[in-house]
């Protein structure tokens, strides 16, 4: 290969590609998060569209799933992580002193890496947002939402004759989709997915894939994915992460035919990861 | 790399037959080791049931009391001279014995309770004047030991309890009918009494009951909150660690030195009744609390972060996140701490000596600043008494104690199995 043409090299550590979108739903403006004295985000700055799904790729330790977790706050809970910088959503910025993590975590949801349902029965899973936000006024209207948060989430079907059995006796790859229907439960505007299929079998992945591919007509998904398959398949756009460092942003489809940066093709291309 | 003539695998069937012996000799290790200890346990329980079962039976004495519309003042009856009564009875039963010493030795027979008993018997029945009544009376220790094979016939007069005039009259009372072992109900309804057959549990029972009742009361809610705080709401700072230090250096202090703070602090300076069940159960939550936190911490540390993300993912506040989902989930540990510590508060006795609750207690307490004893006092009072008697009521009171303690595990058992649940 000829290493000639417009590229940008290694050494390069500003962000490359398109960062920013007409009315974005979500804007980042140079975060950095320390764990201590480290450094795990360096001055990210990134756009997320509405209705689009973001997908976040890089080699382990790249900081990708601490900056998902900086977009609903998650990292609050964790005593040594600190955070700088500015997130909006909707031009309101969620690190601001009056903002309250529980009115922002029921905007923004999340799914994690591993399946993770209550120890409760599966329509107590799903209604268990709704309850505690004071969503629905009656039994009826909490029945409605979980009914249709289970059919959003393509688990309906599998479970409506045994929704008072525990959520923890379902397969990997329903409980997934549960813990989806549980995040959809409290209508957010944006999802945030952690990995959502490394702990499920092909099958079950290609199914949260599709679901996914549905679920943007009504929310925002940010995913993080070790899988570059599952990044091409399932999103619009894909940001690449190298050591906290937000390397290229951009269409999945130029990212992943024609990236502009020497790692990002490098990652792609199997080199490293 | 080996010479080529020999595989690997043949090494490793050389090693093979070895490694096997290891897990053999180590399996058998274990066995034994469970063995001895099932043996020394069994061990520890027959001598206990077989020192302790004959206190469970009593010996009564059948007597005939007349009771003369004379000696009583229908106004008061409790003022008649119901002892001078059993005596009356006594002497009628044996018309020959006329010596002062013979008749002390014959009023010894009966337990000075058996006056009690009459008096209850007449005040609850106002009727029975002026008739013949027949009234079961608890034998007095001595005979009571004799049938049960603790005294010998075969030792000279001078040395044994009960002399020959009366055996003989004994053996014409068992003749007749009129000495009977029945169930030793006394035992169990009775206080404590400096005569082996009127002394009982109950007191004691009580005494241990109610300061558990306080103990538990403060210790379950004081030291899951602390461990709460501590696991899910503490910032990580070296003052939160020092509290936690300290905690667990609590956990090892002598139970006596709890005893001591409670005498300074509770009864000197708070004015808390001494002796009372109140002041008990406060100086064995100080025991307990350590307990308690340690293992409740331990339970909240068990339960998968995963259960606190995906609560806070979909916005529980921190605190909806443990009631309702991390509180659940380690709760059965709690339990188990719980079982533990207040195992350990039932068995106490040095703390409780330091506070008055090794008084000697004849009343039933009837609240929570009412004198009372504990169990574990109760049995080292009596294994310091000199009567033979009192060697049963020990083992018995101690077999009472172990099943308390089983009955309360059990409980808790049932309890948690109800409240675990997997994830």
């Amino acid at each position: 290969m000829t290493a000639s043409y417009e590229k940008y090299d290694r050494e390069h550590r500003g962000t490359v590609g398109r960062v920013e979108v007409a009315s974005p739903r979500m804007k980042c403006r140079n975060v950095n998060v320390y764990y201590g004295e480290k450094k795990a985000i360096n001055d990210v700055t990134i756009d997320i569209a509405r209705n689009e799904v973001i997908a976040m790729i890089g080699p382990s330790g790249c900081g990708k799933s601490t900056f998902l977790r900086c977009l609903n706050r998650m990292n609050d809970t964790i005593d040594t992580c600190r955070m700088e910088g500015e997130i909006f959503l909707d031009e309101l910025n969620i690190y601001d002193k009056g903002i309250d993590v529980v009115q922002l975590r029921a905007q923004v949801g999340m799914v994690f890496q591993k399946p993770n349902p209550f120890p409760k029965s599966i329509y107590d899973n799903v209604a268990y947002g709704p309850k505690i936000h004071g969503l629905a006024g009656t039994r009826v209207e909490l029945d409605e939402i979980v009914e249709e948060s289970l059919k959003k989430a393509g688990l309906w079907d599998e479970v409506k004759d045994s929704l008072d059995q525990p959520g923890t006796s379902l397969s990997g790859g329903q409980q997934q989709r549960l813990c989806i229907a549980r995040t959809i439960a409290v209508s957010p505007e944006v999802i945030l997915m952690d990995e959502p299929c490394s702990a499920l079998d092909p099958i079950a992945t290609a199914k949260i894939e599709d679901l996914i591919d549905e679920l943007r007509e009504h929310y925002t998904i940010a995913i993080v994915t070790h899988s570059m398959q599952q990044a091409a398949r399932v999103s619009q756009r894909t940001a690449y992460f190298h050591l906290g460092d937000l390397i290229e942003v951009g269409d999945t489809k130029h990212i992943f035919t024609n990236p502009s940066h020497r790692l990002t093709e490098d990652y792609i291309t199997g080199r490293f990861g | 790399m080996n010479n080529g003539s020999e595989k690997t695998i043949d090494i490793v069937k050389k090693g093979l037959g070895r490694r096997y012996r290891v897990e053999k000799r180590f399996r058998l290790y274990g066995v034994l080791a469970i063995t001895i200890s099932l043996l020394f346990l069994a061990l520890l329980f027959a001598s206990i049931i077989a020192r302790g079962h004959s206190a469970f039976r009593q010996t009564f004495v059948k007597l005939s009391v007349e009771l003369a519309e004379a000696e009583f003042d229908l106004n008061d009856l409790g003022r008649a001279d119901y002892q001078g009564l059993i005596k009356k009875t006594l002497r009628e039963e044996f018309p020959q014995v006329k010596s002062r010493s013979d008749k002390k030795d014959l009023y010894s027979l009966v337990s000075s309770g058996a006056a009690f008993r009459l008096h209850n018997l007449v005040t609850d029945n106002p009727s029975l004047i002026g008739e013949t009544v027949e009234i079961w009376v608890p034998a007095d220790d001595d005979v009571d030991m004799y049938y049960k094979g603790y005294i010998s016939r075969e030792v000279p007069e001078e040395d044994r309890r009960l002399k020959d005039n009366q055996l003989a009259w004994l053996d014409r009372w068992q003749a007749e009918g009129k000495i009977v072992k029945r169930f030793n109900t006394i035992f169990f309804t009775g206080g404590d009494s400096r005569e082996p057959e009127l002394a009982g549990i109950l007191s004691a029972f009580t005494g241990s009951m109610l300061t558990l009742v306080i103990t538990l009361a403060l210790s379950f809610p004081i030291g899951v909150a602390a461990a709460v705080y501590l696991e899910e709401f503490a910032p990580r700072n070296r003052w939160i660690d020092t509290v936690e230090v300290n905690i667990n250096n609590l956990a090892a202090v002598p139970s006596i030195i709890f005893g001591l703070l409670g005498l300074a602090v509770f009864i000197n300076f708070f004015g808390v009744p001494r002796s009372s069940p109140l002041v008990g159960g406060l100086v064995l939550t100080l025991m307990t609390l350590p307990i308690i936190i340690i293992a409740s911490r331990a339970s909240l540390q068990s339960v998968p972060p995963s259960i606190r993300e995906a609560a806070l993912g979909i916005g529980a506040s921190r605190m909806q996140t443990v009631s309702h989902h991390v509180l659940p989930l380690a709760l059965p540990g709690m339990l188990t701490g719980t079982i533990i510590g207040m195992g350990r508060a039932l068995g106490e006795t040095a703390p409780l000596l330091m506070i008055g609750m090794v008084a000697f207690i004849v009343d039933i307490p009837q609240g929570f600043t009412d004198p009372a004893t504990a169990l574990p006092v109760q049995i080292y009072l009596w294994a310091d008494s000199p009567e033979r008697a009192f060697v049963e009521k020990t083992s018995a009171a101690i077999l009472v104690l172990l099943a308390f303690l089983i009955v309360m595990n059990l409980l808790a058992v049932i309890l948690r199995n109800r409240f675990e649940r997997r994830w």
